[in-house]
């Protein structure tokens, strides 16, 4: 299991995949965005995406949990 | 004649303007939006209108909501300042059809340089050098490697609807470009919906350059000299010098005769900046033209003795110009520092509450700011929190002072990019005046990430 973080603290802008999605290492799964700034965050590893921990709009701050892929 | 100018914008440079209406006896309307309720430009102005939640499409945006605060405080003009509205040319539009002096160029010249295309083309017309590359826009692979064999490589791939260093890459092969092009091309489809791409030829170990143009009413127009700006990180400037270290007075009189040709073509009116790169050979290209004031212009005020903004002002109320090119001479050298709320290694940004906020002072050195102690930067704006400006006889002189200023900083409670502007002063290149808009990359980013 891997929790995807944020790397920076921001609004979620878009979320990228779905709950039961498969993806692989370096996919985006949220794009956050502040201070004008979008950044994509990605999977750590390839896996299967178990929960989303935000919305589109929440403010998020660094480290906080996105999330899971297992 | 100007008696009350609304100044649509935020932050230090609405302080800025601010401080030039004061100087001339003229009145001042400040916007701010729900974030920025104690920002201090706001209770700098006589007065001020909130016109709006803390996102900028909802306030420094929405072009009605300046315009009724416009009328409600019965300004005369609008000041656009730099970012939000001000190369829009519809807002210059919208502000002069509603009975508004806008502090600006017309907004036909605005259009044709909003275009990447079409500016490119004004300024071939107007025979100053651009860099080889596409027409127009480039919609497939097949299209994209066609175009790689005209211009040759390497080849600097940007989105068309791009902005902020999304979708640009540098590739060397018709392997890389295909690559390049899909990925880039899909990432600038989901942030900007439109996925077509621009391809120009990349000039290496280029240097930014631009030159400072004035131009009034009445047919005159000069430029202020250069300033260099080399240095950026994700394609955004952090250090501006002017003048330029790099180039001869050859070069600096062909660049100043070449952007004062090109106002003059287009009919360009009050204050602008046209930006080059510059190879090793000291040859220059067009890069884009900026239709506003430019974050950077203390510089050029530090050697020229010059107030920018109250030029655009004078020259927005039908004044002549009253200076000429043989008057202009450069005095000294200065530098800018853009201080950044950010991590100072991955440049990500860092909102959140300032503590302590001291900036240094003393003889030759000028201060433009955001924020004070005990203030909340929000993750809302551009990341920008203040300038320092420093002026020295000579560049060695200028460095040593903004190292000494950079120390004397104190800021506390968010990261600031105060470690990397301090580690490139002390960096043997950039002293060298080896200042490529590569430098970040090469001797920046080793130094710190061995660490």
């Amino acid at each position: 299991m891997q929790e995807v973080k944020a790397t920076m603290a921001g609004s979620v802008w878009k979320i990228t995949v779905k709950p039961g999605e498969v993806v692989e290492e370096d996919q985006d799964i949220v794009i956050l965005e502040s201070m004008k700034m979008e950044i994509p965050i990605g999977a750590e590893d390839d896996g299967t995406v178990k929960e989303i921990k935000v919305a589109e709009g929440d403010f998020v701050n660094e480290g906080d949990v996105i999330a899971i892929i297992e | 004649m100007i008696k009350k100018i609304l100044i649509a914008n935020r932050g230090e440079i609405a302080s800025r303007i601010i401080r030039s209406c004061k100087k001339l006896g003229i009145q001042t309307v400040a916007i701010y939006s729900e974030a920025d309720q104690k920002a201090p430009y706001v209770s700098m102005a006589d007065e001020s209108y909130l016109i709006g939640p803390p996102r900028v499409n909802e306030s420094y945006l929405k072009t009605e909501k300046i315009i009724t605060a416009a009328k409600e405080a019965k300004a005369d003009a609008i000041h656009p300042g730099y970012g939000f509205l001000s190369e829009s040319d519809q807002f210059a539009e919208k502000c002069r059809s509603e009975g508004f002096i806008f502090i600006g160029p017309t907004a036909e010249v605005m259009r044709k340089m909003g275009s990447k295309i079409e500016a490119r083309k004004a300024m071939q017309e107007a025979g100053v050098p651009v860099v080889p590359g596409t027409e127009g826009a480039v919609a497939t692979i097949e299209e994209a490697i066609e175009g790689a064999e005209s211009i040759g490589y390497p080849i600097m791939l940007k989105a068309s609807a791009g902005g902020g260093g999304i979708g640009m890459q540098v590739v060397q092969s018709d392997e890389e470009l295909t690559k390049a092009f899909e990925s880039n091309s899909k990432r600038a489809l989901t942030f900007f919906g439109d996925g077509s791409m621009f391809m120009e030829k990349k000039v290496e170990n280029a240097r930014h350059i631009e030159i400072q143009l004035l131009a009034d009413n009445h047919g005159n127009a000069i430029h202020l000299f250069e300033r260099e700006c080399s240095i950026q990180r994700r394609n955004q400037k952090v250090i501006e010098e002017a003048p330029s270290s790099f180039i001869s007075d050859k070069t600096r009189n062909a660049m100043g005769e070449a952007a004062v040709n090109a106002a003059r073509a287009l009919g360009y009116t009050n204050a602008g900046t046209i930006e080059f790169l510059v190879d090793k050979d000291e040859n220059f290209y067009f890069l884009e033209m900026n239709t506003r004031i430019q974050v950077e212009h203390p510089v050029t005020e530090e050697i020229t003795g010059l107030d920018i903004v109250e030029a655009q002002i004078q020259i927005a109320n039908g004044e002549q110009l009253g200076i000429t090119q043989d008057e202009m001479h450069i005095n000294g050298h200065a530098i800018e520092v853009r201080i950044y709320a950010e991590d100072p290694v991955t440049f990500f940004p860092s909102p959140g509450h300032i503590t302590i906020f001291e900036a240094p002072e003393g003889e030759f050195i000028r201060n433009e700011t955001a924020v004070t102690s005990d203030y909340d930067v929000t993750p809302f704006y551009d990341p920008m929190i203040g300038k320092l400006i420093v002026k020295g006889i000579n560049r060695e002189a200028a460095i040593s002072l903004l190292k000494k200023a950079l120390k004397d900083y104190k800021i506390e409670g968010i990261k600031t990019n105060i470690p990397m502007l301090l580690s490139i002063l002390e960096n043997e290149q950039f002293q060298n005046g080896n200042t490529t808009t590569a430098f970040v990359q090469e001797y920046y980013l080793p130094q710190v990430q061995t660490k």
